[in-house]
C-alpha cells in the first residue's frame, strides 16, 4: 500500500511541475492546469488509503470538509467576474495557508511523536501559514472594497514587530515544551500569529496589493512545504517549495514592474513619499471629438491601443474589440501594449482582454512594443494614466520616476480617453495630457468607444 | 522517514526548479500563472486529510476539519478560476 502512496504522490508531484511548466507559455497553458488537475485527484484518492487516515468519523469528517470547502469554492469560482479575480485569488490563497497552520496545529496539539526540530519547523509552519490566512483575508477585504482605508498609526511598526517578537517567542517556547503542548498556550500562539498578519496587511494601500496577494501566495507555498516535513510527505514538501520559490520570482517581477522593492510595499506607504510633485505643466489640454477622433484612425497605418483598469471599470473591453476589427477590416494594423501593472495585478489585463475576445498575440508588453511607438499613427489611451505619464522618465522628483512607462507621447498623435480631468492613482499630473500631440476624448470607456465605432462606420 | 539532509536537498532542488520553471514567463501570464501557483499548493488537502485522519480528540479533529475545509477550498477555487482564465486564451489564428 505504502509503495503505490508513493507512486502517486511522486506522480502528483511531476504533474505538478510539468503543468506549471506548460502553464509558462500560452499555447500550452490550458493543458497544463488540466495536468496539474489530475495530479491534485491521484493524491487526492490515493490519500484515502493512507495508512495514518483511519476511523468512521474521521473518514466521515474528511468527505463532509471536501465536499463543504469544494462544493464553496466551485460555486463561487465559476461565478466570479473577471474583474474580481485578484480577491479571490487571495481568498483561495488565504484558505491554503489556514489549512497549513491548522495541519501544524493539530501535530502540536500531540497527536504526532515529533522531534524538538521537526516540533519547530511545525511552528515555524504555523506563523507562516496562519500570516498568509489573516492578510489574504485582509487583502481579499480591501480589494473587494469591504476595508477601504489604510489603517495607520503612531508607533505602528514598533507595535508591528513587537506581535511579531511575541509570536516567535512563543513558538520557541513551544517548539522545547516536548509533545504535550499547554492548550491555552497554542491559542495563544496561534493567535497573536493570526493578529501579525492583519496588523501588516493593513497599512498597505490598495495600489500594492498584488504584490502582497503574490508574497502572500509565496508564503503559503512554504508553509506547505514545511508541513510536507512534519507530516513525512515529499509530495506536500515538493509541491510547496515549488510554489514557494516560483511565487518569490513572481512577487520580485511584480515589484519590480512597479518599481516598488517589495520591502517598500511591506514597510512604507505610498502616499507619504511626498505629497505629488508640484512641477509646472506647460499647455493645456485639448479636446477632441469622436468623430474626427474616428477619422485619425480609420486612415492610420498603425494603431496602438494602451488600455488601463478604468477600461475594464467601464467594461469597454468588448467595444475596444469591436474597434479593432473594424480598424483591421480597414487595413490598419492594431496593437495592444500592456504596462505590468495595468488592470488590478500583472497579467490582469490580458485576462480582461481575453475574455472580449482579443487574441494574444495582438497583446504585447512594455520591452516588445515601446520602440514601436515611434512610427504609430495614433496611441489611443484608455483608463491608464500614471503608467503613460512622461514624467517618470524625466522628472527625478516626481514620486513615479523611474516607474517603467509605455512611451505613448512618442506616437505622432495621441487620443486619450478619459472621464474626467483629475490626476491620476498616485496623485501625479500627467504631463502626457497637456501634450502637443495629444488630444482629450472625455467621457465614460463604453460610451466614448461606441462613438469612435459609429465615426469609423460613418466613414464607410 | 526523510532523514534531515535528504529533506533539505529535496527543498534546495524544488527550490531551483520553481525558479526556473517561472523564470521565462511572459507577462501577460502572470495573473493566471499566480492562480495556477495557488492551486498547486492546495496539495496542502492531502495534508489535512492526513492530519484529520491522525486525529484522535475531538479538538484535534475539529481543528483537522477546519483545515480540509480550507484546503479543498484552496484546490477547488484555484483550479476553477485559474481554468476558467486560461480557457479564454485564444489566438489569432483560430487553431487551439
Amino acid at each position: 500500500m505504502g509503495f503505490i502512496i508513493n507512486v502517486a504522490y511522486f506522480a502528483a508531484a511531476v504533474l505538478f511541475i510539468v503543468g506549471l511548466k506548460q502553464m509558462a507559455s500560452p499555447v500550452t497553458a490550458r493543458r497544463g492546469i488540466v495536468w496539474a488537475g489530475w495530479g491534485m485527484v491521484i493524491a487526492t484518492l490515493v490519500t484515502f488509503l493512507h495508512p495514518e487516515v483511519r476511523g468512521f468519523i474521521n473518514y466521515l469528517l474528511i468527505i463532509l470538509g471536501i465536499g463543504i470547502g469544494g462544493g464553496l469554492a466551485w460555486y463561487t469560482g465559476k461565478r466570479v467576474a473577471m474583474t474580481d479575480m485578484p480577491q479571490m485569488i487571495a481568498l483561495y490563497n488565504g484558505m491554503g495557508g489556514g489549512a497549513a497552520a491548522g495541519i501544524g496545529i493539530v501535530a502540536l496539539m500531540g497527536s504526532y511523536e515529533l522531534s524538538w526540530a521537526i516540533q519547530f519547523i511545525a511552528v515555524v509552519g504555523v506563523i507562516i501559514g496562519a500570516v498568509a490566512f489573516s492578510g489574504s483575508l485582509i487583502a481579499f477585504a480591501k480589494l473587494q472594497g469591504l476595508i477601504t482605508k489604510s489603517l495607520r498609526f503612531d508607533m505602528q511598526q514598533k507595535i508591528n514587530l513587537g506581535v511579531l517578537g511575541a509570536t516567535v517567542l512563543l513558538g520557541i517556547i513551544i517548539s522545547f515544551s516536548g509533545a504535550q503542548v499547554n492548550g491555552a498556550l497554542l491559542t495563544v500562539f496561534l493567535l497573536l500569529a493570526l493578529a501579525f498578519g492583519i496588523l501588516m496587511t493593513l497599512p498597505i494601500g490598495g495600489a500594492d496589493m498584488p504584490v502582497v496577494i503574490s508574497l502572500y501566495n509565496a508564503l503559503t507555498g512554504l508553509a506547505v512545504g514545511l508541513k510536507g516535513l512534519v507530516l513525512d510527505n515529499a509530495a506536500l514538501m515538493i509541491a510547496g517549495i515549488v510554489v514557494g520559490a516560483a511565487g518569490t520570482l513572481l512577487t520580485q517581477l511584480m515589484a519590480k514592474a512597479m518599481n516598488r522593492p517589495i520591502s517598500n510595499v511591506l514597510f512604507s506607504h505610498f502616499g507619504e513619499t511626498g505629497g505629488g510633485d508640484q512641477s509646472e505643466v506647460t499647455g493645456t489640454m485639448k479636446e477632441i471629438e469622436a468623430s474626427d477622433a474616428g477619422v485619425m484612425m480609420a486612415f492610420a497605418d498603425k494603431v496602438i491601443i494602451v488600455p488601463g483598469y478604468g477600461m475594464a471599470v467601464a467594461q469597454a473591453q468588448h467595444k475596444i474589440w469591436e474597434l479593432t476589427q473594424l480598424l483591421q477590416e480597414r487595413g490598419v494594423t492594431v496593437k495592444f501594449a500592456i504596462h505590468p501593472v495595468a488592470g488590478r495585478m500583472p497579467g490582469h489585463m490580458n485576462v480582461l482582454l481575453a475574455e472580449a475576445g482579443v487574441p494574444y498575440d495582438i497583446i504585447y508588453d512594455l520591452d516588445e512594443i515601446n520602440s514601436e511607438f515611434k512610427t504609430a499613427d495614433v496611441a489611443i489611451v484608455i483608463g491608464a494614466n500614471d503608467v503613460v505619464n512622461p514624467v517618470a522618465r524625466s522628472n527625478p522628483e516626481s514620486p513615479i520616476y523611474g516607474m517603467p512607462i509605455l512611451n505613448a507621447d512618442q506616437a505622432k498623435n495621441v487620443i486619450v480617453i478619459k472621464r474626467g480631468k483629475g490626476a491620476g492613482f498616485s496623485g501625479v499630473e500627467n504631463h502626457l495630457f497637456f501634450a502637443d500631440n495629444t488630444r482629450m476624448l472625455y467621457g465614460d470607456g463604453q460610451k466614448a468607444a461606441s462613438a469612435l465605432i459609429s465615426g469609423i462606420k460613418e466613414i464607410g | 522517514m526523510i532523514e534531515g539532509f535528504v529533506a533539505l536537498y529535496i527543498f534546495m532542488l524544488a527550490a531551483f526548479t520553481g525558479y526556473e520553471v517561472i523564470s521565462k514567463v511572459p507577462v501577460i501570464l502572470h495573473t493566471p500563472l499566480m492562480s495556477g501557483s495557488n492551486f498547486i499548493h492546495g496539495i496542502v488537502l492531502v495534508g489535512t486529510m492526513v492530519a484529520l485522519g491522525h486525529a484522535e480528540t475531538t479538538a484535534q479533529m475539529w481543528v483537522g476539519f477546519i483545515a480540509v475545509i480550507l484546503a479543498a477550498g484552496n484546490a477547488v477555487g484555484g483550479y476553477v478560476v485559474t481554468e476558467r482564465m486560461l480557457e479564454m486564451f485564444k489566438s489569432s489564428k483560430g487553431a487551439k
